[in-house]
């Protein structure tokens, strides 16, 4: 185990019933990073994060977190770790400072009512601090959630869907705050759909029906997934999205508004489409770095059956 | 393994809280046992009027009538008829057309002219004791003022000082008469199993149905911490509704409690504790707060059928009995009895003790085989 990892796990593999739900994970999170956990829904996101806190006991596989062996060293792990729960689970018949406070004193945390008043006014919630926590809106719970995550000043940080729901300004200050924390030296383990966050992420990892597909640095993942693509515009462009989707050589097509990104995996059968589209001189063409948005559209096209049993299929990168 | 009484000190403040804020359940727990108590106080108190009575007068008079008329005029007896021998009287009370019959022996005028003192049997139907006790209770007052009226003016000189003659009466089919004295402690059983168990049960599940337990365990919490902070609560509501209890047994159904306290504070310890591992238990195999609710109503009806509360336990077949003496609140019934009725200390209810116990080893066992630290 290397010490400059924050979380090192292999061969994480976990069935609910017969039907197996995460298989053979492997993942390296270096201290520090911002890590973005990408996937379809019921791809096994969820069940991974759990497993790396101690929450369910994989079937097989090993691992640490912070130095700690995922299976053996829970409690140690539990200490240091903030996790954020996809679902709003903290107490709705408490009210938000009845919340912090006692999720303040499962840590044990000094200074407590001090941190939990300077948690209350980052959050902007002082004057509603009375307000049981059950009566705010989707966007706030999940706010409070984070607030609570963080509250002990955790090394690690495992957020599910931290920001599903949660307004553009809102969610602009949670990675603000997210980048703060990374250069202080907290990893960030985060889950998202979002694209436009997956982009700030320094590492990313793709999972599908619990099989990883993919993972690297942000940046890398277009080149790995191995698209190329051109963007189009011009007149009709309904007409040639239909014509494009049925011609060989273009694995995908994706609208945005009026114009078209079209992908491929062979490069020189996408040039040879593109060479003759060109020559009727109707659309302008212009070949464009691979972006994220297309590799994953790519790769969830590829492994459609995350709620199948096997998913036997999955071509991956 | 650190136990942090900070983080069970926290989880119990937190259940206080919830328990408060919880209209439904807080009722369940404090106002239910309340009213329950005093639905059964009423029924057993009840003052039922105008019950069905028939007279065998082998005599008649002045005296006899203004008796009679006494009894009636007190609106406890409602004259239904006169019977002829003894046989009829019998009868009427068997198949139930009669609670009392009230008999005059022949020479009754006679004798208490002089002074002879005579007797009037009344025989009552005491099997619904609430129905007879306080007609029965009222009745020698009734006679002796109505006498005191009566035996004015001439026959007044022959009034015979203590009095002019004796009420006998003689209950029929259930002598003890089973009444508040019985039911009382039983109820307590009763209402302890009832609110310990579901209460227990669902606040347990309440925390993996609203998905706070997965923020709870991923927190340093230990499981000792959450068990026993969120059984404490409950622990405490075991100790206010017996106290309650206790107090309206004496104050209000006037229930002695004769046998040791401390024998009682040990019964009645164990029996929370078994409850709430029954409860704990109940969380362990239910998904969601309604499920365990109806688990734990499930337990009661054997509780309230099976365990000598409704009917007398050695009256029941033996398979019966089997079951009765696998729950808790059989035990503790005898326990409860034996100790406010028959003056029984510790010694006396060692059985009964030993049993809960046994029943405690065996829950508790299966309950911490089956609990989880984690999701799975
Ligand atoms: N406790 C459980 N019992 C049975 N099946 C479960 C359980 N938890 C999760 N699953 C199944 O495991 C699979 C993966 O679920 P998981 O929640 O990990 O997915 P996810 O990637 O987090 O999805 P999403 O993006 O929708 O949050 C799903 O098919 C889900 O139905
Ligand atoms: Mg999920």
């Amino acid at each position: 185990m290397t010490a400059d990892l924050a979380i090192s796990v292999r061969g994480l593999t976990k069935d609910f019933g017969s039907h197996r739900v995460v298989d053979h994970f492997d993942m390296d999170v270096p201290k520090g990073a911002i890590y973005g956990f990408l996937g379809p829904n019921g791809s096994g996101k969820t069940t991974t994060i759990r497993m790396m806190c101690g929450l369910l006991t994989p079937e097989s596989g090993t691992g640490q977190c912070l130095g700690f062996d995922i299976i053996r060293e829970a409690q140690q792990i539990k200490e240091h770790v903030g996790y954020m729960t996809q679902k709003f689970s903290l107490y709705e018949d408490l009210t938000i400072r009845e919340n912090l406070d006692f999720i303040a004193r499962m840590y044990r945390m000094k200074d407590r009512s001090a941190k939990v008043s300077a948690a209350l006014a980052d959050l902007g919630l002082t004057n509603r601090a009375g307000q049981l926590a059950g009566t705010l809106s989707g966007g706030w719970k999940q706010r409070l959630a984070l607030a609570a995550a963080m509250l002990h000043g955790p090394q690690l940080l495992l957020l599910d869907e931290p920001t599903a729901g949660v307004d553009p300004k809102a969610r602009r200050d949670f990675w603000d705050e997210i980048r703060r924390l990374s250069a202080q030296g907290v990893t960030v383990l985060v889950s998202t759909h979002y694209m436009d966050e997956a982009v700030q992420c320094d590492f990313i990892a793709y999972i599908a029906y619990g099989k990883k597909l993919i993972s690297g640095p942000a940046g890398d993942i277009p080149a790995l997934v191995g698209l190329t693509t051109w963007r189009v515009e011009g007149p009709d462009i309904s007409g040639l999205e239909a014509r494009l989707r049925k011609t060989p050589g273009v694995d995908q097509v994706a609208r945005f508004g009026a114009v078209l990104h079209v992908s491929g995996k062979d490069k020189a059968a996408l040039a040879q489409v593109v060479a003759t589209e060109r020559a009727q001189g109707l659309h302008q063409w212009h070949e464009q770095a691979g972006g994220l948005e297309e590799a994953f559209i790519y790769l969830m096209a590829g492994a459609p059956d995350t709620l199948g049993n096997d998913g036997a299929a999955a071509g991956g990168a | 393994m650190g136990f942090s009484f900070a983080r069970f000190s926290a989880v119990l403040v937190k259940e206080f809280i919830q328990m408060r804020r919880d209209r439904i359940t807080f009722g369940m727990m404090i106002g239910i046992p309340i009213m329950q108590l005093f639905l059964f106080g009423f029924a057993i108190n009840s003052d039922p009027k105008h019950l069905p009575t028939l007279v065998e007068m082998a005599d008649q008079g002045p005296i006899t009538r203004a008796m009679l008329m006494a009894m009636k005029t007190s609106d406890y007896f409602a004259f239904e008829g006169i019977v002829t021998d003894r046989e009829a009287g019998d009868r009427a009370l068997r198949d139930g057309s009669a609670n009392f019959v009230a008999v005059i022996p022949p020479g009754f005028e006679r004798d208490v002219i002089r002074g002879l003192s005579p007797q009037i049997l009344l025989a009552a139907d005491a099997s619904d004791p609430s129905a007879a006790g306080n007609a029965v209770a009222a009745l020698s007052g009734i006679v002796s003022t109505a006498m005191a009226q009566t035996l004015t003016g001439p026959l007044r000189a022959t009034a015979p000082s203590p009095a002019p003659f004796s009420v006998t009466v003689h209950k029929q089919f259930n002598p003890e008469g089973r009444t508040a004295t019985n039911i009382v402690p039983g109820l307590l059983a009763i209402i302890l199993s009832m609110t310990m168990v579901m209460i227990t049960a669902v606040a347990i599940v309440r925390e993996s149905e609203k998905g706070t337990m997965e923020t709870l365990i991923a927190t340093p919490v230990r499981p000792a911490e959450v068990m026993l902070g969120k059984i404490t609560p409950y622990i405490l509501v075991g100790y206010v509704q017996t106290l309650v209890f206790l107090l309206a047994a004496r104050v209000i159904f006037d229930v002695p409690f004769l046998g040791s306290r401390l024998a009682f504070f040990t019964g009645f310890n164990l029996y929370i504790v078994v409850n709430l591992a029954l409860g704990f238990l109940i969380s362990t195999v239910t998904r969601s707060q309604m499920q365990a609710m109806q688990i734990s109503f499930f337990t009661l009806l054997p509780t309230i059928l099976l365990s000598g509360f409704m009917f007398p336990f050695a009256g029941m077949p033996g398979w019966a009995q089997v079951i009765g003496n696998a729950i808790p609140a059989t035990h503790f019934l005898r326990i409860t009895r034996k100790v406010m009725l028959k003056g029984a200390g510790l010694a006396d209810i060692s059985h009964d003790l030993a049993a809960i116990g046994l029943i405690m080893l065996v829950i508790v066992a299966v309950a911490l085989k089956r609990y989880r630290q984690t999701l799975d």
